[in-house]
């Protein structure tokens, strides 16, 4: 399934995703990686951290309607795969995301932009290896 | 206040998430096929946001500390060692799979979509799996 290339569009939208990573650490003081907060909504001790986390992500869920408010269009969505695919991937993805401690927003953006060389050797990685699936299942297997 | 700005900086980010083409799995999934239908527009995303963050972060630790908390909390660890290594190899893996990640995928509940649920239950279903396998073998503090 081809897809339209989006320079602006993307650098706009990564613009914003810049924007709230700068936010988050002048007023919080944390890292807008959405592993971290999602797993720290997912332990019930601090209620305070609890909270400030699901304050977060349920500003997350509110982006597509804001993005349908302003733009009049609602974000583009194909889903190429099956829903098997979706759920096998989903589990590898928390088991991966939470050994490597952390994900494309956590290591690839606030990581990369403090030079942390953890975060440079992880998103060097996922991004080899998500390639590297990508052309087992589609030019090898043939989904 | 702190959870109004909260909720404000995720609904940026979701924004964000949302105008970029990260909550597409075509699209995440064709900037992968470099030997098929690949589309770039992805590293337009990280391209755009490394250029806000990188000088952001740099004026933001000029100050002494954040203006909603007390200290910046900043991960300690420096060490690259397997656990990073292949838990991020596993991670591009799962992403290879589903064209989903984490941020791609909660701003996209906001859809109603089912596949973004499906997702994020699964995901859920692996964080939560991951931990109790590092509570059997414990090591260094996950993120998650």
């Amino acid at each position: 399934m081809a897809t339209d290339f989006t320079p602006w569009q993307s650098m706009g939208g990564g613009a914003l995703i810049g924007l709230a990573a700068v936010l988050l650490m002048v007023l919080h003081g944390r890292v807008l990686g959405v592993t971290g907060i999602l797993g720290g909504v997912l332990r019930f001790g601090d209620m305070a951290d609890w909270r400030l986390k699901a304050a977060i992500l349920v500003g997350m869920t509110m982006g597509p309607l804001v993005m349908m408010a302003l733009t009049g269009q609602s974000p583009q969505m194909q889903i190429p795969i099956s829903s098997v695919a979706i759920v096998l991937g989903g589990v590898v993805v928390g088991v991966g995301v939470s050994y490597g401690g952390g994900c494309t927003s956590g290591h690839g953006v606030c990581g990369n932009a403090r030079f942390s060389r953890r975060s440079m050797v992880a998103t060097l990685t996922f991004i080899a290896t998500a390639i590297a699936t990508v052309y087992i299942t589609r030019h090898l297997l043939g989904v | 206040m702190r959870l109004v700005s909260a909720m404000m900086i995720g609904l940026i980010f979701g924004l964000g998430i949302a105008v970029s083409g990260m909550m597409n799995p075509a699209k995440v999934l064709n900037f992968f096929d470099l030997a098929g239908t690949w589309d770039p527009s992805l590293a337009f995303v990280m391209g755009g946001a490394l250029a806000v963050t990188i000088p952001g972060y740099w004026l933001v630790f000029r100050r002494a500390a954040p203006v909603q908390a007390s200290r910046f909390q900043l991960p300690d660890t420096r060490v690259i060692d397997r656990r990073l290594v292949l838990g991020s190899a596993t991670f591009g893996v799962g992403w290879g799979i589903a064209g989903f990640c984490p941020g791609g995928a909660l701003p996209a509940l906001g859809t109603g979509i089912p596949e973004a649920f499906l997702f994020v239950a699964a995901l859920i279903f692996g964080l939560l799996l991951a931990r109790a396998m590092q509570a059997r073998s414990p090591a260094p503090k996950p993120a998650a």
